[in-house]
């Protein structure tokens, strides 16, 4: 008769259990799927009016295109953007969990969010994880002290800088900016120097591809430009197009509207400084 | 050759540090380069950061780690002045620095000059090598390219310089660190602090002067190529 023993309560963690047979079916061959990176251009510059962010929108998995039109410009608050590179899964989260931060300090303070608060929140929590956390970002916006264009590592350093770029195109992107950037550029100008500069990118690093995706934001102001350069479109597509003969029919629509219950007021006077 | 080092490696200072009490106050002074293993990720970063008013400290080694340092003893010093109702003194930040640094030596990769002018013992340089030695010095000198200038400035420093002497010999020193140190480039950036304030100024790269070897920048032949059409007839 085997001895009872006594249940324990599941503890949290990763689970070992599986460790074993994933060994011994990579010894056979059969190697799990690598990581979801961005392989990556990722730009920044600062304009006459405000900032720019632009970014490629690859998305690699080892060797493989997994996501052909990825969306690498993340929103921070309504004049702050973040464009991330590296792990794709490390970007989506660290930006997401700085916007929720972002808006419960909003409501705390009752005043827009500054860039230098979202650097300081990136860059604690990527310190914190000693480069683990394998996200580099370009955070970029414009607040009451003006535009401001940062550049983050994964180890937590920053960079203040009036252009930057990020990711595995950075180089091919950076020497567009070099040679093309100067101080009080227009918003045309600005817009075609980082669509050239993601364009490098594209076309010369194997990690970045696709469409042009851009943000242009400058005071009280955002434009958030998705897919505003499509230089690799589907050429050829099938004449005979796409048609789902067995359709799910609709056999009854009914709408309720909820009740407004909390009647929402427009806060007073916002405070300045 | 390291063929690990790509532009994923940790954001590194190269770097050249350099820092030099005078007759009334003390000169800081930096190279601008920040390097990803073989890349330059920064070419024109400012190494040297403001702790106070009048104490500031240059940063070499990790980058991340040098910026979280001085951000954690910036916000101490914060507090402690606050409570003091006066001007911390150099020598409480560069302690500040010093307990951070020893505390986590095995964690943190970074070299620290701190230096500053206070109304107790005038202007001071305190280096914090990796470790966290505290030490105080006439002059300090910290990074890679610091290599180059043990030589130079056993046999260039005097005691008792006046402030354009003592900037004087920072650039030249800092210029002939960059000449011969692949990890230090770009333009150099100088901060005298005395007691009348504080001092920034800036050295662009083609204002330096050229060394041993050194060539004259040359004017790139794709110049041309945005040259104006030759008038036709």
């Amino acid at each position: 008769m085997s001895t009872s023993s006594v249940e324990l309560p599941p503890k949290g963690g990763f689970s070992f259990d599986l460790c074993k047979r994933n060994e011994m079916l990579a010894k056979k061959g059969a190697n799990p799927p690598s990581f979801r990176k961005t392989g990556t251009t990722i730009v920044g510059l600062i304009f006459q009016d405000g900032v720019i962010l632009g970014a490629d929108t690859r998305a690699t998995a080892g060797s493989i295109v997994c996501d052909k039109n990825c969306e690498k410009i993340h929103y921070m608050a309504p004049n702050i953007y973040c464009c991330g590179a590296g792990t794709a899964a490390d970007t989506e989260a660290v930006t997401d969990m700085v916007n929720s931060q972002l808006q419960l300090h909003r409501y705390h303070t009752g005043r827009e969010s500054r860039v230098v608060t979202a650097l300081t929140l990136l860059k604690s929590h990527l310190f914190k994880y000693q480069g683990h956390v394998q996200a580099a970002l370009v955070l970029g916006g414009v607040d009451v002290t003006g535009p401001h264009l940062h550049t983050i590592y994964p180890h937590g350093s920053t960079d203040t800088l009036p252009f930057a770029t990020m990711g595995s195109g950075s180089l091919a992107a950076m020497a567009v900016f070099e040679s093309k950037y100067r101080e009080g550029l227009s918003k045309e100008e600005g817009i075609n120097l980082v669509c050239e500069a993601i364009c490098a990118g594209i076309f010369n690093d194997l990690g970045s591809g696709s469409n042009v995706d851009l943000c242009v934001i400058t005071k009280g102001h955002k434009e958030y430009l998705r897919n505003y350069q499509v230089p690799n479109h589907r050429a050829h597509i099938s004449s005979k197009g796409f048609t789902f003969p067995k359709k799910t029919e609709v056999l009854l629509t009914k709408i309720t509207p909820l009740d407004e219950k909390v009647e929402v007021i427009e806060a007073g006077d916002a405070m300045e400084e | 050759m390291d063929l690990d080092m790509s532009i994923n490696a940790p954001h590194s200072m190269g770097t050249t540090i350099i820092g030099v009490t005078y007759n009334g106050g003390v000169v800081l002074g930096a190279d601008s380069r920040t390097s990803t293993g073989m890349y330059v990720a920064n070419r024109a970063s400012d190494k040297i950061t403001q702790l106070t008013d009048n104490v500031y400290v240059c940063r070499s080694g990790s980058a991340a780690d040098s910026q979280i340092v001085s951000d954690y003893v910036r916000y101490f010093l914060h507090q402690h002045t606050i409570q003091l109702g006066q001007p911390a003194t150099v020598k409480v930040a560069a302690n500040l620095i010093r307990l951070i640094s020893y505390n986590n030596k095995n964690m943190l990769e970074t070299g620290l000059i701190v230096g500053g002018w206070d109304k107790y013992e005038g202007g001071k340089i305190y280096g914090i090598p990796l470790g966290g030695t505290l030490i105080e010095q006439p002059f300090a000198i910290g990074g890679s390219g610091s290599s180059y200038l043990y030589g130079f400035f056993d046999q260039e420093w005097k005691e008792g310089m006046t402030k354009d002497e003592a900037e004087k010999l920072v650039v030249k020193a800092v210029s002939l660190a960059i000449a011969r140190d692949g990890a230090s480039g770009g333009v150099v950036r100088t901060v005298i602090i005395n007691s009348e304030g504080v001092t920034r100024n800036f050295y662009p790269g083609d204002k330096l002067p050229l060394w041993h070897e050194e060539l004259e920048p040359q004017n790139s032949l794709l110049d041309i190529l945005n040259a104006p059409e030759p008038m036709n007839t």
